[in-house]
């Protein structure tokens, strides 16, 4: 049995545990023990866990899948089996299946449909910063900025009325704050399902142009499988963003020199969100697969059924592929990273995501020049024990 | 260089269309990867090579 299990706490917030730095230093993948005592695998190293990521051996149904750490959220993916994947809900699928839902939304996600977007986010953007200076000087960043922004965009992609937005956002909001009872939780989630179930049903009726409408015209999905893609983009799409808007100006307010360049120099912000995407790298649980059958990944034999989980932080700050990887340089090349995973699950929303984070850094920073936390930074609380990595709350004044 | 570009692995991520916009697009349809030019002009070679290391899929090939 081997002795290690995930360390999970982080001696300084922005940084993956010092433990899991060492073991990359000393190999790329070890055997660990998992909360329910399964002998399987974790991956430190980022060519490693690029192999993983593209070969077809491994699969992410949650069937046979085991939890690396003993949490709730963990315990949920680890019940999946049970809970059975909702129709539609694709990033949990292998293929053939898979195949087939990714295939259909591709057409919706390219990078020129997402430039499209960018002047609807730019104006989601500015109402949110004019609402955030109204409640101003001292506000909750994360309450104003970084949950709003992509909430709103997903409205707009989905195609959710104007006049349904308020009641959606309360709901979604429910469900992306994390100190949540689990009730709530489950009634919110019932309330969005039933809510995405009537979207989709007029939107049978009435299409428009969005994707939900696009969707419902290529007549190859049941109302079923569309509500389980409507919800799939918004939990994929929203509490991800939002972290990244939220731990990201986190780290830039603990990092003055970063900051400065990215407000500055337009030209800095394409890549410095891909730095910051890098170096924070929000995903840091996972992803998780399990065999389909025995492969070598690096010189280690992986048996079938063994689970293996991919350490995302770790494997971002690999010095063989990104040197000097522990510092935050919004100048590097960053681009190579997986933060947003690799191979066929690789993120669909990411273009839009990056849509959302070159758009909002710079127009907060801008609109606030003299932003700063207003509380110390080891008072802000940090999203450790969440599938998602970020901050509870962001007090910041101007 | 001449690029190939194998639709039926592509998963439509989008990189290559970001990293070399004059060379790759995406199909308005299923937003697999659409080649603008097969033969790229030497001064994209270095960026084109990136694109094909960033390909999520394997979608995206070179040869000499
Ligand atoms: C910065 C924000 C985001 C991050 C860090 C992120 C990260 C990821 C990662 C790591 C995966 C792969 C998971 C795995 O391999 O198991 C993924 C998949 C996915 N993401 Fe994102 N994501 C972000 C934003 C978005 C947005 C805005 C959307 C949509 C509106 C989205 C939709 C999806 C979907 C649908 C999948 C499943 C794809 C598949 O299985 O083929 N994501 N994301
Ligand atoms: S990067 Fe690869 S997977 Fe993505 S669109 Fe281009 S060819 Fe397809």
């Amino acid at each position: 049995m081997s002795e290690l299990t995930l360390p999970t706490i982080r001696q300084r917030p922005l940084d993956p545990p010092d433990e899991l730095k060492e073991l990359r230093q000393q190999a790329a993948i070890h055997r660990m023990t998992y909360a329910d005592g399964h002998q399987g695998w974790l991956v430190t190293g980022y060519a490693a866990a690029r192999a993983v990521l593209a070969s077809p051996h491994f699969s992410n149904t949650p069937d046979d899948m085991h939890p690396p750490i003993d949490s709730s959220r963990m315990r949920a993916v680890a019940d999946g089996g049970k809970l059975k994947v909702p129709p539609g809900f694709f990033l949990r699928m292998d293929p053939p299946e898979h195949t087939r839902f990714r295939k259909l939304l591709t057409g919706q996600f390219t990078v020129r449909r997402m430039k499209m977007l960018e002047p609807r986010i730019a104006e989601i953007t500015d109402a949110c910063l004019d609402a955030m200076e109204a409640a101003g000087p001292s506000v909750d960043l994360v309450q104003e900025f970084a949950l709003p922004i992509p909430s709103l965009v997903i409205c707009e992609l989905l195609g959710v009325p104007y006049e349904e937005r308020v009641q959606f956002q309360a709901n979604t909001k429910v469900l992306a704050n994390l100190e949540t009872k689990v009730e709530d939780a489950i009634a919110a989630l019932g309330n969005i399902t039933a809510y995405l179930h009537g979207l989709v049903q007029r939107k049978r009726k009435e299409p428009a142009d969005d994707l939900l409408s696009g969707l419902v015209e290529s007549g190859e999905l049941t109302d079923e499988e569309l509500t389980g893609v409507g919800m799939l983009l918004l939990v994929a799409g929203h509490e991800t963003t939002a972290n990244m808007l939220g731990l990201g100006t986190y780290a830039l307010l603990t990092n003055p020199a970063q900051l400065a360049a990215m407000r500055d120099d337009p030209s800095v912000a394409e890549n410095g969100v891909e730095e910051l995407l890098r170096y924070l790298t929000i995903i840091h649980l996972g992803p998780i697969r399990t065999a389909l059958q025995d492969v070598e990944i690096e010189g280690a034999s992986i048996k079938a059924g063994e689970t293996i989980t991919l350490h995302l932080p770790t494997v971002n700050r690999d010095s063989s592929r990104f040197p000097d990887g522990d510092q935050l340089d919004v100048s590097r090349p960053a681009s190579g990273h997986l933060s947003f995973g690799h191979g066929i699950h690789q993120c669909l929303g990411q273009q839009l995501a990056r849509a959302e984070m070159r758009i909002a850094y710079p127009a907060l920073l801008r609109r606030f020049p003299g932003l700063r936390l207003a509380v110390t930074p080891a008072e802000v609380p940090m999203r450790s024990d969440m599938s998602i990595y970020g901050v509870h709350r962001l007090p910041v004044t101007w | 260089m001449e690029i190939q570009a194998d639709t039926t692995v592509c998963i439509g991520a989008g990189m290559c269309a970001l990293t070399v916009p004059k060379v790759f697009d995406q199909s308005e349809e299923e937003g697999t990867v659409v080649l603008l030019q097969d033969v790229p002009p030497q001064e994209l070679e270095e960026a084109v090579r990136r694109a094909v290391t960033l390909c999520p899929s394997g979608a995206i090939s070179i040869s000499p």
